[in-house]
């Protein structure tokens, strides 16, 4: 796709979220004009709200849209992206305040830990879909609801503060958190780490060998087993455990640089909000990185709009799932025109 | 404590949070036999539970009812759009549908009856207890004096078993779901026997977000479902696609759940989210252990 489509595309995006925005808001008697100014002046009409409030929405977004879009990718519903992050926040956490502090060494093992642990995470649905053909979809969710009864457990329990007045950890030692970068606020280098990421993991679809079976095998599994003799299942598994340890550097880069502790509540809902960046981003990795900054400045602004127009801010969830919708029913309409692939649209062909 | 002390409310509590389930994946059956997967099951029971707050301030417990069945039409009428006549992607329109409840029913929560907080306290149906069979010792007052949505569960069971095994339209849904060529040259209309297998599940899952408002809470709260949509779709799984299957597996998962009681009456001590996470952990489990020995119907989930 050319650069100038892709320009043409996110101008058409925007406008129909500002428009959908402005009907919703028209519809529910709210003022547009008040509304919709606290929307821009919330995410992007200030130097500090771009920078403390959209981008450091964006960080997390980013790397669990990438999880989502590789799995998608490679034929498979990791609906888990949200369990998968509190597991890589609640290993990041237990490593940066179990270990001694030796600085960037403790650092980067607990960001290698919260990848294990978003991996381990999404392994246990992998190996329900691999070995008893249990369908992702629902594996993902239950896990989801699992893993927040769990960090609910550890706050309150094993890894709860000492004076056991608060349901959450004691605070990350300075020397392990990721650092600010200068002159913008709260946001941390953890933003580097997900443009590398998204970066990386499109270069890996596009341009390597197994990033081309994981292609193949989304495309269609039956067609990449007998053409291609690609291991369909080694294939598919190795796509979700990369993407819940995308999603696991996503929770450990929230815990290290933004909340500097483990509680309950660490995660608005990026893990679910991650699908509607995949989506929007046609499953690609590097349009990943554009459509997690647009749905971050949403959020950063729809709480704005709270305090300033008194909209609840769940308006939010409603313009993106209905940006979902259209997506998938463009490409619904698309693929009947043009007879295109059917990537990410099939199913794995053991329903549970 | 005696034993009948125990287990009678243990069984009255299993009836109690069954009753929702078994709706909802009693819906989810309709689809699925015909071939479609409504992964929009959750958000069509949050629907209903939200259409059930509406119905039942203005119109009492019987508004109520009728708000969550329209609550869960309007989310299934939604999918049949998007999945049965677009041709759209039925996994991801499944959960943008849920997204979109938890986003929408939130907004108009809070819009409508303020965020302050406080919870409404709406009117409730009280149980109906069936005379004579609710005065058996222990197992009357738990099956036979419950709300009569209960009721409705215990004769769609054998109704919808009879429909899909007795009747024309049953064989023509069934049809559908197995080999939808065929189907179609034995002059079935595919695409409006799917809508309306659809439809009626939606109404079936608005039906038990609804159950959820009237018969338990007697209140409405954001995202209330937790998850009970999807645990209702496993349950089909665990049923075998067969009504009176899916009935026990509602019923095991009531089970579960009402341990929680047994365990706290008999003075257990453990982590709260122990039990918070049984019916979570019960779905896995019986997801990886129904699978292979049941067969869903042969065109379940594919692209239309």
């Amino acid at each position: 796709m050319s650069a100038l489509r892709s320009i043409l595309l996110a101008a058409v995006v925007m406008g129909a979220i500002l428009l959908t925005t402005a009907l919703l808001l028209a519809a529910g008697g709210y003022d547009v004009r008040t509304a919709l100014a606290a929307l821009w002046t919330g995410s992007v009409g200030s130097w500090y709200s771009l920078t403390s409030a959209t981008l450091v929405r964006a960080v997390p977004l980013m790397l669990s849209g990438c999880a989502v879009a590789i799995a998608f990718r490679a034929g498979v519903f990791n609906i888990g992206a949200e369990g998968q992050l509190l597991a890589g926040a609640a290993a990041a956490t237990a490593v940066a305040l179990g270990l001694p502090s030796l600085g960037v060494a403790t650092l980067v093992l607990a960001l290698a830990l919260g990848a294990a642990g978003g991996a381990a995470w999404a392994g246990i649905a992998a190996l329900l879909r691999a070995r008893f053909g249990v369908l992702e979809v629902i594996s993902t969710i239950m896990l989801n609801f699992v893993a927040l009864y769990g960090v609910s457990y550890l706050v309150r329990g094993p890894l709860q503060e000492p004076t056991h007045a608060y349901p959450q950890t004691m605070p990350i030692a300075p020397t392990v958190r990721l650092v600010q970068i200068p002159g913008a606020g709260r946001l941390h280098v953890g933003l580097l780490l997900a443009v590398g990421a998204a970066v990386a993991a499109g270069w890996m679809l596009r341009y390597t060998a197994s990033g081309f079976r994981l292609l193949a095998v989304g495309e269609s599994a039956s067609a990449a087993a007998s053409a291609g003799q690609i291991d369909v299942g080694a294939v598919t598994t190795r796509a979700f455990l990369v993407s819940g340890a995308l999603a696991g550097v996503a929770g450990a880069v929230e815990v290290l640089g933004v909340t500097y502790a483990l509680y309950e509540n660490i995660s608005p809902g990026y893990g679910y909000t991650a699908i509607a960046v995949a989506l929007l981003a046609g499953l690609d990795p590097w349009r990943v990185i554009l459509s997690a900054t647009l749905f971050a400045a949403l959020e950063a602004g729809a709480g704005a709009m709270q305090r300033d127009a008194g909209v609840p801010s769940t308006l939010v969830s409603v313009v993106e799932a209905l940006l979902i919708l259209a997506a998938v029913g463009a490409q619904a309409l698309r693929m009947r025109a043009g007879g295109l692939s059917e990537a990410a649209a099939q199913p794995p062909e053991q329903p549970a | 404590m005696t034993g009948a002390e125990v287990v009678a409310p243990v069984l009255a509590a299993t009836i109690r949070t069954a009753t929702p389930l078994a709706l909802a994946a009693l819906g989810e059956l309709l689809v699925e036999r015909a071939g479609l997967i409504n992964i929009g099951l959750e958000g069509a029971m949050l629907a209903g539970a939200f259409g059930a707050l509406v119905g039942a301030t203005s119109g009492g417990v019987a508004g109520g009812y009728a708000g969550a069945m329209a609550g869960g039409l309007l989310v299934a009428a939604l999918f049949a759009l998007c999945v049965v006549w677009l041709r759209a992607d039925q996994i991801i329109t499944g959960t943008a549908l849920t997204l979109l409840s938890v986003g929408a029913t939130g907004t108009l929560y809070r819009a409508l009856y303020g965020s302050s907080g406080a919870a409404l306290t709406l009117p409730t149906s009280g149980t109906w207890p069936i005379p004579g069979l609710s005065s058996l010792p222990i197992i009357g007052p738990a099956l036979f004096a419950q709300p009569a949505v209960t009721y409705i569960v215990y004769l769609l069971v054998p109704a919808l078993a009879w429909w899909l095994a007795r009747t024309q339209a049953g064989l023509a849904l069934r049809a559908i779901g197995e080999r939808p060529p065929a189907a179609e040259a034995a002059g079935i209309s595919i695409d409006r026997l799917r809508t309306l297998a659809v439809l009626a599940g939606g109404a079936l899952g608005g039906l038990a977000g609804g159950t959820l408002v009237l018969a338990q809470a007697g209140t409405f709260a954001e995202n209330m479902s937790a998850g009970r949509g999807f645990i209702a779709i496993a349950i089909v799984v665990l049923g075998r696609w067969r009504p009176f299957g899916v009935a026990f597996g509602a019923l095991l998962f009531g089970a579960a759940s009402a341990l929680q009681f047994a365990f706290q009456a008999m003075g257990w001590s453990a982590p709260y989210q122990l039990f918070l996470v049984i019916p979570y952990l019960l779905t896995l489990a019986a997801l990886a252990g129904a699978v292979g020995r049941a067969r869903a119907p042969a065109a379940l989930g594919k692209p239309l």
